[in-house]
């Protein structure tokens, strides 16, 4: 891919990087970290926080290279999964001969019974990330830093996890040869630890919330206990996170190589939604798509909801709160990406609304009865956003809309936990006709 | 007062590679204020132009976030573990 002409996209290199460049990492296009807030750069490496002013670090990719007609290309006969986008990610560009779970091209469904429901005209698409190997989008972005760990010689990977990464980075460590072990709250759905721990890495429960989980994990990378140790959401964070734009990407290819009008992203730290904004800007700059606005909607749970009510009360900072939500995967009170969040749906327009727990569970029956989709319990907070600002017109019904759901409700069973049998009949037709079910 | 500061990676250039030191102060204010004395340049990492807490860091004295409490003027007892983490995204 490196060797594809050079035709006018030089501006896509995203910042100088001659002087920061690591050359004994291969992460394909990937050229060095740079601070989102003061634009510091590092070489790549094993680090999240800026040394001069904490802001987190991303990726700065050099695309100068590449030919927009022959990566296009490139991209429609790769494999169905994210390493079609390798051109585009911090990783080798033999990625997909390497061990991995190989995540990703997950469906894009046209939701017309859920488009009637709400009132949607112009089009409304449910892109289905529980259809991802360990059943969330977390493969996509575990995926990401397990590269980085081979590439900086780590040999355990490690995580703090509500839940969904647990099992993600279980299953990822499993299939490479790593050790895995990760850390959860220790209260968490029952589904999502068996699932966590099945795959056989060590799985320990934290006495207290994700907070307290991340703040745990952070310590322990600063101490000589976790030396050695790829944390994909701490210290391999840069790289994790860019796993997140390939929901992006693959929501445009699916299209047709089109924008949306419209996507409504769950919140948790914030991360995803950002990485979603900016993998649709490389396309628009890399010219796979057509520039035109489009806006983007974040959701949350009321109670777990600090960048929502940051963006009502219009602050430009979030201020944490103890969640208190059956959304445990986006029970994230204290979100490092919040600030951002909020710079991208006010700069497209988009805002950022909350659902309660009823109103959750009433969406995940809804698309679930309308669609056939059982969305785990951040499924039922985005399809809630959904039709709760359809309803207030502050989304638009007119436009192409794609809502996401990030994982699968059979690890949220509890969430549903009422809905049971209809009837409980004899085996005769007699009592079949009795209970009206004729 | 004094008290035990956790410091993370990123700032232990300023503390001669240690992860912990011992600082004086009865709130955070004064704790931040005496390590800047004894390891000059720390506190314009933690803190930005107009001496509030920088927005990526994460500042916990005993098990609160400083958030939660009053600030830079929650109240350091004697004996308190105070950590200083950089935020971090996940889930």
């Amino acid at each position: 891919m490196r060797k594809m002409r050079r035709k006018g996209l030089a501006s896509m290199a995203v910042q100088t990087v001659a002087s920061t460049s690591n050359p004994t990492v291969d992460l394909g296009p990937a050229a060095a970290l740079s601070c989102r807030e003061c634009g510091h750069q590092v070489p790549l490496g094993p680090v999240f926080a800026c040394e001069e002013c904490f802001g987190p670090l991303e990726i700065a990719y050099d695309f100068s290279a590449y030919d927009t007609e022959e990566l296009r290309k490139r991209i429609e006969a790769g494999p169905a999964n994210i390493w079609r986008y390798a051109p585009l990610l911090p990783v080798p560009a033999d990625v997909a001969d390497k061990p991995n779970i190989n995540p990703g091209w997950t469906k894009l469904v046209k939701a017309d019974n859920l488009a009637r429901e709400l009132g949607v005209t112009g089009g409304l698409y449910v892109k289905d990330d529980s259809g991802n190997p360990t059943h969330s989008f977390k493969d996509r972005v575990v995926a990401q830093a397990l590269e980085a760990a081979r590439a900086f010689g780590f040999t355990t990977l490690s995580c703090s996890s509500t839940g969904n990464l647990a099992g993600a980075v279980g299953a990822a460590a499993a299939r490479a040869g790593f050790r895995s072990c990760v850390f959860i709250p220790h209260d968490l759905e029952q589904g999502k630890v068996v699932m966590a721990a099945v795959y056989g890495g060590e799985l320990v429960g934290i006495q207290g919330n994700y907070d307290d989980v991340n703040r745990f994990c952070s310590e322990l990378i600063g101490d000589p206990a976790g030396e050695g140790w790829g944390f994909v959401n701490v210290n391999l964070r840069p790289y994790y996170a860019e796993g997140s734009k390939t929901l992006a990407y693959e929501i445009c290819e699916q299209l047709g190589w089109r924008l949306p009008d419209q996507i409504v992203v769950p919140i948790a730290s914030g991360s995803q939604l950002t990485k979603i904004d900016k993998g649709l800007q490389e396309l628009i700059k890399l010219g796979l798509v057509e520039d035109k606005p489009y806006k983007i909607f974040g959701a949350q749970a009321e109670g777990c909801s600090p960048v929502s009510t940051a963006f009502k009360a219009g602050h430009d900072v979030v201020r944490p709160q103890k969640p208190n939500t059956i959304a445990k995967s986006l029970a994230i009170g204290n979100p490092a990406d919040g600030p951002y969040v909020l710079d991208i749906a006010r700069r497209t327009g988009g805002a950022v609304e909350d659902v309660t727990d009823e109103q959750v569970v009433d969406a995940i029956k809804l698309l679930a009865r309308t669609e056939g989709i059982f969305a785990e319990t951040a499924g039922g907070v985005t399809v809630g956003v959904t039709k709760k600002l359809i309803e207030s017109g502050v989304l638009d019904p007119s436009l192409t809309t794609v809502v996401l759901n990030t994982g699968d409700g059979l690890k949220t069973l509890d969430a549903v936990a009422g809905t049971g049998l209809t009837a409980t009949i004899r085996p005769t037709l007699d009592s079949f006709r009795e209970a009206g079910l004729a | 007062m004094s008290v035990t500061v956790r410091i993370p990676t990123i700032l232990r250039t300023y503390t001669g590679g240690q992860a912990e030191v011992a600082a004086e102060g009865a709130t955070l204010a004064e704790v931040i204020g005496d390590l800047e004395k004894n390891h000059t340049g720390i506190a314009a990492r933690v803190l930005d132009d107009q001496g509030k807490l920088r927005r990526f860091v994460n500042v916990y004295v005993n098990d609160d976030d400083v958030r939660f409490e009053q600030g830079l003027e929650t109240a350091t007892p004697d004996g308190a573990g105070v950590s200083i983490i950089p935020a971090v995204a996940g889930g």
